[in-house]
């Protein structure tokens, strides 16, 4: 019988045969936190005397949520953690490296491994084909003290995409469409398996995109198999000897198939306050835009940088919006910076702030004022997500945000797009990254 | 099954009794602890005090020790923040009841000792007396006299819950102890 990816990699790291529904105990390879989710981790192993680290190598805690900080208890959080990583051998990344999904892809995550992060977007590394799911800071802290946690193997969905995105469409559009079609507790404690030609050609940054926000439907994971693209990114990251080729197996179990038709999606804009409440362009145009985010582990590289650019080249932001880009990482900056798109951006009216969460989770800069409304590349629009319950936040590409920027309203990203664009040349969706 | 001492209890409380506060469904870990007291986040009596605040405001003033949080679907839906389970505990709650809980909370109101069933919901209503029997699987609704029953959890939680969440668990074996 054949195995999904879930099955075979956790399989891996319990040393047998595993089908979904079972509980095992399993080695792990990476472990993440972040510096909300640290000191809490830090604290409960230090209750049992157990402040040490399996693989401290490969156990990054991140300081990226309210990095630099912006009051004093966030600094001495800080300072636990540092302390914490001197004690143990555990790598720090500090401020101004960036977001730890991003960072966790480019330098450390391999095909076939298993990832454990406390942190719920930890399944952007699925992208990676590994096994990358978030949990607890107590389950955290024992997976990095211990080498290992538990299990239990999750059946799959698999999301079968066919077909080529129009211009101005992307994998944003697409999670958020599915998300929409079934609901943001609609695969709950389940991995999803995307597949299908659509995702063969996309870069590996868009489909981090779409792992990413699988914990958005519930799900644990969002894996997608490793091949040629997987592999030239390792290389251009100096480790195309981790390389693996995985995929799920034609004959393995799913609890579903769900099959979408990428030539048909439109720019999709969830509203507020849940994600799974995905508009179509047409329904959100017209909405007055206080804010607009370029960034987050979702949204926020080089890719995404690109595509903005080429809505706002040659146009002028809206001066009653506001405009904040945050790189992913330094690999990020550095690259957009060697693009020109950093000056581009710049010159068009946007707030780039230092590499890291950035306004996404309402802990420091650029929190929203009372009933306005932000269009975000983000993955959340959770009421209080950015730092006050009485904003609106608009979840959408970085197209549709870069679009917003520019009219001060939500509107069709298609308009800014050149003609020769429309008129459907191939267009983003099958770019590699370069 | 056996739960581990709630609420600073010395003995197992078998049987939870208390009122209900009633919430709708997808009760995210932001409106339970939002992320503007994200530097409470080491010093969790404080910010217990603002424990479902954006969901509702005077919970936190109004709840009282022993008294049941009840959701919808998906509650607890968002980040993995631990916090989220740790201060509705702190806050005195005996249980999370809810038709479904998202993966993460789920998992870590477990690991920190605090029970999450998981039952129809629509017929209790906010204020409802009703009472827990946590080893019948039972929920009697005092005010309406409905009886409801919530499905029991996997094997490898209740050895975690039992042990007093996964500190307790691991501190007690040196290991995990499953199955
Ligand atoms: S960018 Fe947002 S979603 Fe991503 S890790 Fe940071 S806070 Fe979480």
């Amino acid at each position: 019988m054949g195995k999904t990816l879930a099955e075979k990699i956790i399989g891996k790291h319990a040393g047998k045969e595993v089908n979904a529904g079972e509980i095992v105990l399993a080695s792990v390879d990476v472990c993440l936190m972040q510096d909300g989710t640290s000191p809490l981790a830090i604290r409960q192993l230090q209750k049992i005397n157990l402040e040490k680290a399996a693989n401290p190598r490969r156990t990054v805690l991140f300081l990226d949520h309210a990095a630099p900080s912006p009051r004093k208890e966030l600094s001495n959080d800080h300072i636990t953690i540092r302390k914490f990583a001197e004690k143990t051998g555990c790598q720090v990344s500090d401020i101004g490296m960036g977001v730890c999904h991003q960072i966790i892809f480019e330098s450390y995550l391999n095909p076939g491994e298993i990832l454990i992060g406390a942190d719920s977007h930890t399944c952007t590394g699925g992208a990676m084909a590994a096994f990358s799911t978030g949990m607890g800071s107590s389950d955290v802290a024992i997976g990095i003290a211990l080498g290992k946690t538990w299990f239990r193997i999750p059946e799959t969905f698999k999301i079968e995409v066919t077909g080529e995105f129009q211009p101005g469409v992307y994998s944003k559009d697409l999670i958020l469409y599915l998300i929409g079609l079934i609901g943001a507790d609609g695969a709950t404690y389940k991995a999803l398996e995307f597949t299908g030609d659509t995702i063969e050609q996309m870069s590996i940054s868009s489909r981090m995109t779409l792992s990413n926000m699988a914990v958005e439907a519930g799900a644990k994971a969002g894996l997608i198999a490793s091949d040629k693209l997987t592999k030239d990114y390792l290389k251009k990251q100096g480790r195309v000897s981790r390389f693996r080729e995985l995929k799920g197996d034609e004959d393995a179990i799913y609890e579903k198939v769900i099959k979408i038709d990428a030539s048909r999606l439109v720019p999709q804009v969830s509203f507020p306050h849940t994600v799974d409440n995905t508009k179509l362009i047409n329904e959100a145009k017209g909405i007055k835009i206080d804010q607009v985010f370029l960034g987050s582990c979702t949204n926020g590289r080089v890719e995404d940088f690109g595509v903005a650019c080429e809505i706002i080249k040659g146009r002028k932001k809206n001066p009653k919006t506001r405009f904040i880009v945050v790189p992913a990482s330094k690999a990020v900056f550095l690259e957009a910076m060697a693009k020109g798109y950093i000056r581009q951006l710049v010159d068009f009216g946007a707030a780039i702030l230092a590499p890291g969460c950035g306004p996404c989770v309402g802990v420091h800069e650029g929190i929203l004022g009372d009933g306005e409304n932000c269009i975000t590349t983000q993955n959340r629009n959770f009421k209080g997500r950015m730092g006050n319950p009485e904003g609106f936040i608009y979840l959408a590409s970085p197209a549709t945000a870069a679009a917003a920027a520019i009219a001060g309203e939500i509107i069709d990203p298609r308009e800014f797009l050149s003609r020769k664009k429309i008129k459907g040349k191939k267009v983003r969706v099958s770019r590699k990254r370069k | 099954m056996q739960y581990p001492p709630i609420n600073g209890e010395k003995e197992v409380v078998m049987i939870l009794k208390g009122k209900v506060f009633k919430f709708g469904d997808d009760i995210s870990t932001d409106l339970i602890a939002p992320g503007r007291y994200f530097h409470l986040r080491s010093n969790l009596p404080e910010m217990a005090k603002h424990v479902l605040e954006d969901a509702d405001p005077s919970f936190a003033v109004k709840v009282q020790k022993g008294d049941f949080v009840v959701g919808g679907d998906n509650f607890g839906c968002g980040s993995s923040r631990e916090h989220a389970p740790t201060i509705i505990k702190l806050a005195g709650v005996s249980a999370v009841l809810a038709k479904s809980f998202a993966r993460i909370f789920y998992r870590n109101a477990i690991n920190v000792g605090m029970p999450v069933l998981i039952c129809e919901t629509d017929k209790i209503s906010q204020g409802d007396e009703i009472e827990v029997n946590l080893e019948k699987g039972e929920i009697r609704d005092l005010t309406n006299g409905i009886t409801l029953s919530f499905a029991p959890l996997p094997k490898a939680m209740i050895n975690i819950l039992n042990d007093g969440g996964l500190v307790g668990h691991i501190q007690k074996h040196g290991d995990f102890k499953i199955d």
